[in-house]
């Protein structure tokens, strides 16, 4: 069975607003699935549904097979989830809330030690194990949090906003154990920092006003970007002008644009292609001396404004 | 249902109560109080009777001001800092959750009750008192503080704020007393039919704890609380599903 997660056409609603409208997607054994959107997009109310903390209004969900709605503690038995804010029990000690957690989850004896400890470790949390969570900081609650979701090596696990709040290090830390747990895991991450999307993720899904607007991979979402494969180009001892008209002379290139700050020009290629190579042994060709010359993959937060604000 | 799930549960929140001073001052307040009520308001050496009955018949009251001191927390601070996301998302049913958290609170109680005990070798030591009886009260009282609990505990599935579900626990809680208080049953037996005057009686938790009290262990008080108390948490039960994510 590799697909672990199948969302058909999820709706809630709350009253009149449609928080969730008609989201269909599934993740794969091995997919790390970046879940984007603005604030209030309907990422968390998803979240909640497929973790059977919600009731859907409408459509199923169904993980590892089984039906949310029908078999609501089997679902949560095979996924680890780390809800927004990562709540826990304030005035336990991570030691006692993990050992909590792994008895519901039905480790005992030797295999509840191991996975506490292991959850621990992953974590980086062993050092205050014996701290009241209510004292530790918020990276280390959301570690703690990470850990109960992890204890019990889930075949699926859903986190939401898991790096909210943390500083680099921290967040970097995070990324790496989601990238370690990757392979043998179908994850779902949802996230508003955007350079995540290529630090941990294999695709994307983008969500606004409760609707999907994108799902493909990270390379695909930059190339919607209209800076996708434009190239910057300072040329030394040329006028910008002068460029510019060169530039706009060969056949593969359809916009010249000037960047004042870097001295330079932002060059568009037609139909998206890359043309990094014809560009620089153009301008070569015409004996000039290039001073930098770098292709753009695209700006993930214009796709995000562009794909988001574009109807509402 | 999952009995180790409500044993798992029922043990976390056991600990929550000893993790904080709540639980000491709770039972040093409730040993105080019965102490006081007992001796003082219940004249218990005055009375020159070999019994507790100036004890039991205080718990009532007593149990209107301080159960709902102790239920309160039970859903309402799951409810306020989040972490019911996290209990409903973990393999447990609503019911074992409901009946963790309620049996916790309902041991702690009974064990509150049971530091009473120095009373019960008093009343030994100066007379010798129907043992019977006296064991008859701990039930019922015991019975009764779990019919306060399942109130308590509903309300506090209500809201995310402590206070008022103290302040919301302790008049439906009141209510389920002084509906079998004579003056209260004067007001309506002069102008409602008799049938509707017994059946508000026969709703109080007075009318049937009285009965215990006394030694009278009737099969119906017992099933009253019992009855009463599973009424209480299947409620519980439905306001946590409806409202859990509020």
């Amino acid at each position: 069975m590799t697909l672990r997660i199948e969302i058909e056409d999820l709706t809630k609603h709350f009253g009149e607003i449609k928080a969730v409208d008609g989201v269909s997607f599934s993740v794969k054994k091995g997919e790390v699935l970046g879940f984007l959107g603005p604030n209030g997009a309907g990422k968390s109310t998803t979240m909640k549904m497929i973790t059977g903390f919600l009731a859907p209004t409408r459509g199923t969900v169904r993980v590892c097979g089984h039906d949310v709605i029908t078999d609501p503690i089997a679902v949560k038995a095979s996924l680890g989830y780390l809800p927004e804010g990562a709540p826990a029990y304030a005035d336990m000690t991570p030691d006692g809330f993990l050992r909590f957690i792994a008895d519901i989850r039905g480790l005992t004896g030797a295999a509840k030690k191991r996975a506490v400890d292991s959850a621990a470790e992953r974590a980086r949390v062993t050092h205050v194990m014996f701290q009241p969570i209510e004292t530790l900081s918020k990276g280390y609650k959301r570690r703690v949090g990470l850990a109960q979701a992890i204890l019990h090596n889930p075949p699926v696990l859903i986190m939401d906003e898991p790096t909210d709040g943390l500083d680099p290090n921290q967040k970097h830390e995070v990324r790496t154990l989601i990238n370690e747990m990757a392979a043998d895991k179908a994850i779902i991450v949802s996230t508003h920092i955007l350079e995540e999307v290529h630090a941990m993720c294999t695709r994307n899904v983008l969500i606004a006003n409760g609707k999907i607007k994108f799902d493909g991979t990270p390379h695909e979402l930059e190339s919607i970007s209209r800076y996708h494969n434009a190239v910057c180009v300072a040329v030394a001892g040329v006028e910008i002008t002068a460029l510019t008209d060169f530039l706009n002379t060969l056949n593969f290139v359809s916009k010249v644009e000037t960047l004042v700050a870097e001295k330079g020009v932002r060059v568009y290629p037609k139909e998206a292609q890359q043309m990094t190579i014809e560009l620089s042994q153009s301008i070569r060709d015409k004996g000039w001396q290039i001073d930098s010359l770098y292709a753009e993959h695209g700006r993930l937060d214009e796709v995000f404004r562009t794909i988001t604000m574009g109807d509402a | 249902m999952n009995l180790k799930n409500i044993w798992f549960i029922m043990k976390r929140e056991i600990s929550g109560y000893f993790a904080t001073p709540v639980a000491y001052v709770f039972i040093i307040i409730f040993l105080l109080l019965t102490g006081f009520s007992t001796f003082f308001m219940g004249n218990f050496f005055e009375r020159g009777e070999a019994d507790l009955y100036p004890f039991f018949s205080i718990h009532p009251w007593l149990y209107v001001l301080l159960i709902p001191a102790i239920s309160m927390r039970l859903w309402s601070e799951e409810r306020k800092n989040g972490s019911i996301e996290l209990l409903m998302t973990l393999p447990v049913s609503v019911i074992d959750a409901v009946l963790g958290k309620f049996l916790a609170a309902w041991a702690f109680t009974g064990l509150a009750l049971m530091l009473n005990f120095p009373l019960w070798i008093t009343v030994n030591y100066l007379g010798s008192p129907d043992n019977g009886v006296i064991f008859a009260g701990f039930i019922g009282s015991f019975l009764m503080a779990g019919g306060f609990l399942a109130i308590g505990a509903c309300v506090s599935a209500l809201t995310k704020n402590q206070v008022i579900a103290f302040v919301l626990s302790l008049i439906v809680s009141l209510i389920f007393v002084l509906s079998g208080y004579g003056i209260v049953l004067d007001f309506f037996s002069s102008w409602a039919p008799t049938a509707l005057v017994q059946a508000i009686s026969s709703f109080s938790f007075l009318t049937h704890f009285d009965a215990i009290s006394k030694g009278v262990i009737d099969m119906r008080d017992m099933l009253y609380f019992v009855s009463a108390i599973l009424v209480w948490l299947f409620a519980n039960a439905i306001v946590i599903n409806a409202r859990k994510a509020d």
